[in-house]
């Protein structure tokens, strides 16, 4: 039994003569937060797609719990316990926030044929999952347009959780909040993974990856720049690793050489 | 860890008195979709009350007239709600209606057919057409307005030149004959509680005619249907799995797959319902007038889909009520009826049907906005 929960093993992943994917590693344990970090056109969508099942990978092996897994669909990997929150959430925001939890997989009571959805526990249990990350939902059968960006986050991945997921992926869940929405999310990220779920958070913003993060994987044109854990690497060193870091200390630099020519004169 | 979620508790405690005064019970009230259309029902009986009151449009046979008109129209107008729940359109209904009927007389006229049998063979060409079109739709991405239309115009020219090709005309009466007996043809043909009818009118409580039978006889089964119809919607609706399904097929299509909702399976059911239910409305009507006419449902599909709007379907999917279109059927088959007893001229029923459909419009976007409205 190694230490990790879920191991992705040079990962590769080709679309035609297109190399999105090569040699990617990322290894997870429980409890574990990884944050993925890489610029636009990094390959950031293509590894989530390949994680949550929607991709198979042309190369390497996905290892969960000791077992070798192959998802032949997204379905697979809801099975076995990987749970994708998307950039859309997957919510409707003119369904109740109860029937947003359990959109696909209703409770049902009654007998064969003539079942119905058991709307009271369903609202019950709505409730009490929202309740126990602090958000109060009033009344579970308010439309999910009425919550905030960050509350409908939160509901997207407490439905991700209640429905068993082990490891958890997430994708941009605070790319469109505000700074206090955001530190919500982030606040319910870091209580999902102290309760032992293995977190994989896809971002952009290392400003929002680095404090909840215990481990920073890169990803840069397809490739993993490597991946460090939170005591090697600093906030700064992350952000020149992105591809906008690079170009950003260009930039700066020449700002200053503008600067200096500007006061010369 | 403690500390961090005594202050979200804190702040969520604080939103939610924000909430609290924000929503009166006015505006929960408001947020159901069948609101609208409840309020312009009472409306409307209130109008007719004050202006036709004392012309009989209130007595057992007008208003037994009137349900009949509303319920034929809400037969189809539910199915076609359901649909736009589910995010799609059907403007083959008015056409199906017309198929339907030929299918049902043809075969039962010209090649000897028991009726029953003709009944069941309409039924199975509903779940054909439906079929069809719901897996043209789903198959091809392709907006349902379109290959709807493509399917209004190949029904309603199938009918015709079917019904011309084998019968040389464009009608098939002779029903009446086959109705007696049949196993099947009952359902679409009786009127129920009839016994009422007689007792209240050996009470002289409703309007006799001069042999002394009551004027109305008993309950249309249009009537029937559409009360089922209406209960059956709303429980799938509300109260079953795959009433959530609908919602969340129209509401997101992508998200409701991703979170494992048979999106295309659901809205293929759709498609079917509303061409069975277009079937319920030919038999019913075949059985009726005793006959079939291969222009029967003309234009139907775009009253289905304003008695749907007014009811509080949104045209983009994901929002409404089958109670919703119920009472917008019973609002354009009142007026429609009830127009005959005023002194308006009958043509201003359009005028009215109209500025109906874009009063709902109007109202149901903003009833969206306030549903939707992030905080």
């Amino acid at each position: 039994m190694s230490d990790y929960l879920v191991q992705f093993n040079n990962i590769s992943k080709f679309f035609g003569k297109v190399i999105a994917l090569k040699d990617v590693t990322m290894r997870l344990k429980k409890g574990e937060i990884m944050c993925l970090l890489g610029d636009n056109g990094a390959g950031k969508s293509t590894l989530i797609k390949t994680l949550a099942g929607v991709h198979k990978p042309d190369e390497g092996e996905i290892i969960f719990e000791d077992n070798k897994i192959v998802f032949d669909s997204p379905k697979d990997a809801l099975d076995i316990g990987i749970g994708t929150v998307y950039q859309d959430l997957a919510l409707v925001p003119l369904m109740s926030v109860t029937r947003n939890f359990f959109m696909g997989r209703e409770p049902q009571k009654g007998i064969p044929f003539l079942k119905t959805f058991d709307v009271e526990k369903a609202n019950k249990i709505a409730a009490d999952r929202m309740g126990q990350i602090g958000i109060d939902v009033r009344d579970p059968s308010q439309a999910v347009g009425t919550m905030s960006g960050g509350e409908r986050q939160c509901l997207a991945i407490s439905r991700a959780i209640y429905f068993g997921a082990k490891v958890l992926v997430l994708d941009e869940p605070t790319s469109a909040l505000g700074v206090h929405q955001a530190s919500m999310v982030l606040k319910y990220i870091v209580k999902a993974a102290s309760e032992g779920l293995a977190v994989i958070l896809i971002t952009h913003n290392v400003h929002h990856a680095y404090p909840v993060g215990n481990s920073f994987t890169v990803l840069n044109r397809g490739k993993s720049m490597g991946t460090f854990q939170k005591k090697d690497i600093s906030r700064e060193k992350l952000l020149s690793m992105m591809a906008g870091g690079e170009e950003l200390d260009k930039l700066e630099v020449e700002l200053q050489e503008m600067d200096r020519i500007h006061n010369k004169n | 860890m403690s500390l961090k979620s005594k202050s979200i508790s804190s702040k969520s405690s604080l939103n939610e008195d924000e909430r609290l005064k924000k929503i009166s019970p006015l505006r929960v009230l408001l947020n159901r979709p069948e609101l609208g259309a409840l309020g312009g029902s009472i409306l409307v009986f209130i109008f007719f009350g004050i202006v036709a009151g004392d012309t009989g449009m209130f007595s057992a046979y007008g208003m037994l007239n009137f349900l009949d008109v509303s319920a034929n129209l809400g037969i189809i107008a539910i199915a076609a709600a359901m649909l736009m729940i589910g995010g799609e359109f059907d403007l083959s209904i008015g056409s199906m209606i017309g198929f339907a009927g030929i299918c049902i007389a043809i075969p039962a006229i010209y090649w000897g057919w028991p009726l029953w049998m003709s009944i069941v063979f309409a039924f199975a060409m509903a779940v054909l057409v439906g079929y069809f079109n719901g897996i043209m739709v789903v198959k091809t991405g392709l907006p349902s307005f379109i290959v709807t239309l493509a399917m209004l115009f190949i029904l309603r020219g199938l009918t015709l030149a079917i019904t011309r090709l084998i019968t040389g005309r464009t009608q098939v009466p002779g029903l009446r004959v086959l109705i007696e007996d049949d196993p099947l043809a009952w359902l679409f043909a009786t009127d129920t509680f009839k016994w009422l009818f007689t007792w209240l009118g050996s009470l002289k409580l409703i309007e006799l005619r001069t042999d002394g039978t009551p004027l109305a006889t008993g309950i249309p089964p249009s009537v029937i249907w559409f009360i089922a119809l209406t209960l059956f919607a709303t429980w799938i609706l509300m109260k079953t799995r795959y009433g959530n399904w609908i919602f969340a097929s129209g509401g997101d299509k992508v998200g409701a797959t991703n979170v494992g909702v048979p999106v295309g399976r659901v809205k293929i059911s759709l498609f079917i319902g509303t061409a069975v239910a277009s079937t319920i409305f030919a038999c019913i009507q075949v059985l009726d007038a005793g006959s079939a006419d291969t222009m029967r449902g003309t234009l139907k599909e775009l009253e289905a889909i304003a008695a749907a709007v007014v009811g509080g379907c949104l045209l983009t999917g994901g929002y409404g009520s089958a109670i919703g279109a119920a009472f917008g059927a019973i609002i354009f088959g009142t007026v429609s009826m009830g127009i005959f007893y005023t002194d308006v001229d009958t043509d201003w029923f359009k005028v009215f049907l109209g500025a109906m459909m874009l009063i709902a419009v109007v109202f149901n976007n903003y009833i969206r906005k306030k549903v939707t409205e992030t905080k």
